[in-house]
């Protein structure tokens, strides 16, 4: 009998009475802006909110933005945030993602309980830059945000293959006596602009 | 009787200031989990909902495995059985031969630890490196995590600093977190950079769409994953939940549990292999099937490692993580040591006080005291308490069945409390005097005060 044909037998043979499947109910309704908590949970999870007006307003934050962090290497996925100037579609492997210093890349959703904001692979072309570039900077539509994690799993699909992930923040780790330290092998920044 | 919880608490215990650090740290943590979950009125129905979503899924775990497998292979990701640590490592190990791996980085997976797998695949010429600060710093020391979620909590920072300095050529006496995390990182990115193969564990694998959940803060888990083509999963069988809803709920209540976050950095859905590359899911059932069966003890399945039981535990707080000796520490790893094997780890059903506040703020309603009161009450049955415990119990069964033995052992209880020398009392053979003063003890019971006052036989 193969190992996958005996742990199921196991398991079927131990399983419990079934007390049904609960229905995932709808967050409760909470006070409050969506942007305004959103941005809230952004900066709870250590990263930086910019609210501009329009797309067109784009273009001149994320300039200002990389130059405030003298960032040359720049990976843009968002064609209204400009061209950039590393395409990833150049990198032969991803191992070229190393050295790029900011990467700009489309938000499909944000949700407002938690700051998270998810980045679907599809757009990235290398699966990898959203963690290995030094700063990131994250675009999501504010038509796009969500109250909590519930209502965002209705708008997510998984038919065919595919990655993607919630980002919250830029990467930390308190794992040296508790202090809270930002960019632990992650970006070291993470700036969402809400458009 | 080897030696057990209790003994191998007490060599912690006696580090005082490490120890009040230790259970100060983690309560802060507790305190931090406590404001992240008020602040989600839904909270407590959150927990029901997982709990109920568990159970269901406990009494299907078969069907949804299988429902798994087939929408991961759909998907190009390759899926193996492993019966046991034995299966699972070598199943490791033959993926990584076959590819010529000899650099793997690694993610957290408590999974991997409870199977052995570094030592047996550095035994085999490879070389493992863990990636989460936390694990690589109990790595270059040459120790297990202390911790399920900060798995090196029980370490200092300058613990820290001299470590490193020993082995990653920090300047002598460095010991910033800020600092000392960034030499972390420069060194990891190397790792990373030059690894052929990552593996990580598995949060979460979902029957509906055959992929993986894997929750990281860090982002090592995304760095081991995206750069070399080769990606290994590996997951409890328990780890499995029917639909891409139920992430919601669990999502919601695991990283609150585990830091008082609203969700960690990174929660990356694994549902396809990196073009070019190989995504392998190792699905293990070493000794769930077993607890499965277990009705007194299955719920314990449901964990989902968030350590809030840890975080809240007086006696893990006071008494640290390799107390335990078993891979899971705390209350939970309490529960599954004596659900693996009762005897040996026979001492963990007593590391508790039963005070049950792990039950309050487990995300998944284990009722985790419960399940430790029960185990002391399987081991009394089994004759598998130590003599002196089994002598005292009898002895105190016997008093308190018997209305004039209980009286007159209170009576003489009081006499010898309040006469006796001091010295003899907090003698070493009491442990309720060890770091206290006893009380001092009246004069009379409550019954002979009543009887006293108001005459007659006292209250029934």
């Amino acid at each position: 009998m193969t190992a996958r044909d005996e742990i199921l037998g196991r398991l079927r043979a131990a399983a419990p009475p079934d007390p049904g499947l609960p229905d995932v109910p709808p967050g409760e309704a909470r006070p409050g802006d969506l942007a305004a908590r959103f941005g809230d949970a952004v900066v709870a999870a250590g990263g930086v909110l910019v609210a501009l007006p329009g797309e067109a307003a784009l273009g001149p934050a994320v300039a200002a933005h990389a130059e405030k962090l003298a960032a040359r290497r720049i990976a843009s996925r968002v064609a209204a945030a400009g061209p950039g100037t590393v395409r990833l579609e150049d990198l032969a492997d991803p191992h070229e993602l190393e050295g790029i210093d900011l990467a700009v890349l489309p938000g499909r959703l944000g949700v407002a309980e938690n700051g998270a904001v998810w980045v679907d692979g599809a757009a990235l072309h290398h699966r990898g830059v959203f963690v290995v570039t030094q700063h990131l900077a994250l675009v999501v539509p504010a038509a796009e945000l969500v109250p909590d994690l519930h209502e965002a799993y209705r708008r997510l699909r998984f038919d065919g293959p595919g990655f993607g992930l919630f980002i919250a923040g830029p990467s930390k780790t308190a794992d040296i006596e508790q202090a809270l330290v930002i960019g632990a092998h992650g970006a070291r920044s993470a700036t969402v602009f809400l458009i | 009787m080897s030696e057990g919880h209790a003994e191998r608490a007490a060599r912690f215990a006696a580090d005082e200031p490490r120890a009040h650090w230790h259970d100060q740290a983690l309560w802060f943590m507790r305190a931090k989990r406590d404001r992240a979950a008020s602040a989600v009125p839904e909270w407590e129905r959150l927990r029901t909902l997982a709990s109920a979503i568990k159970a269901h899924t406990r009494a299907n775990l078969a069907g949804y495995l299988e429902q798994f497998e087939r929408n991961a292979l759909a998907k190009g990701i390759r899926v193996h059985w492993a019966r046991d640590a034995d299966e699972h490592n070598s199943i490791v190990h033959g993926i990584l031969a076959e590819r010529g791996v000899t650099r793997l980085v690694k993610s957290k997976s408590m999974l991997t630890e409870e199977c052995h797998l570094n030592p047996y695949l550095e035994a085999r010429g490879i070389e493992v490196v863990d990636t989460d600060l936390g694990e690589r710093i109990v790595q270059l020391a040459g120790e297990p995590p202390s911790h399920i979620v900060l798995p090196a909590i029980h370490k200092k920072k300058e613990e820290i600093g001299d470590l490193f300095h020993a082995k990653l050529g920090t300047p002598a006496g460095l010991a910033d977190p800020k600092q000392l995390t960034e030499a972390a990182r420069g060194h990891l990115r190397e790792r990373f950079m030059a690894a052929q193969a990552g593996l990580t564990g598995v949060n979460f694998a979902v029957a509906e769409t055959g992929g993986v959940v894997v929750c990281t803060n860090e982002g090592n888990a995304d760095m081991g994953t995206s750069l070399p083509p080769l990606h290994v999963a590996c997951m409890g069988v328990e780890k499995v939940v029917p639909r891409l809803e139920d992430l919601g709920v669990f999502l919601r209540v695991l990283a609150r549990s585990a830091t008082g976050q609203a969700c960690t950095t990174y929660t990356t859905h694994f549902h396809a292999p990196m073009r070019g590359g190989e995504l392998h899911v190792v699905i293990v059932d070493n000794g769930r099937s077993a607890l499965l069966a277990d009705e007194t003890y299955r719920e314990a399945l449901a964990c989902i490692r968030c350590g809030a039981c840890m975080n809240t535990c007086p006696v893990f707080r006071r008494s640290g993580g390799y107390s335990y000796a078993w891979t899971i520490p705390g209350p939970i790893g309490a529960v599954l040591a004596t659900a693996r094997d009762p005897v040996r780890h026979a001492s963990l059903a007593f590391a508790s006080s039963l005070c049950g506040s792990c039950d309050d703020v487990c995300p998944v309603r284990i009722p985790i005291h419960d399940q430790l009161l029960a185990r002391r009450r399987d081991l009394a049955r089994a004759g598998a308490l130590p003599l002196g415990k089994r002598l005292g119990m009898w002895l105190l069964g016997r008093v308190l069945r018997s209305r004039p033995l209980y009286e007159l052992a209170g009576r003489l209880a009081r006499w010898l409390g309040r006469r006796a020398p001091r010295a003899l009392l907090n003698g070493r053979w009491n442990g309720w005097a060890r770091q206290r003063e006893l009380p001092d003890l009246p004069e009379a019971s409550f019954r002979e005060l009543w009887r006293r006052e108001r005459g007659g036989g006292g209250p029934r």
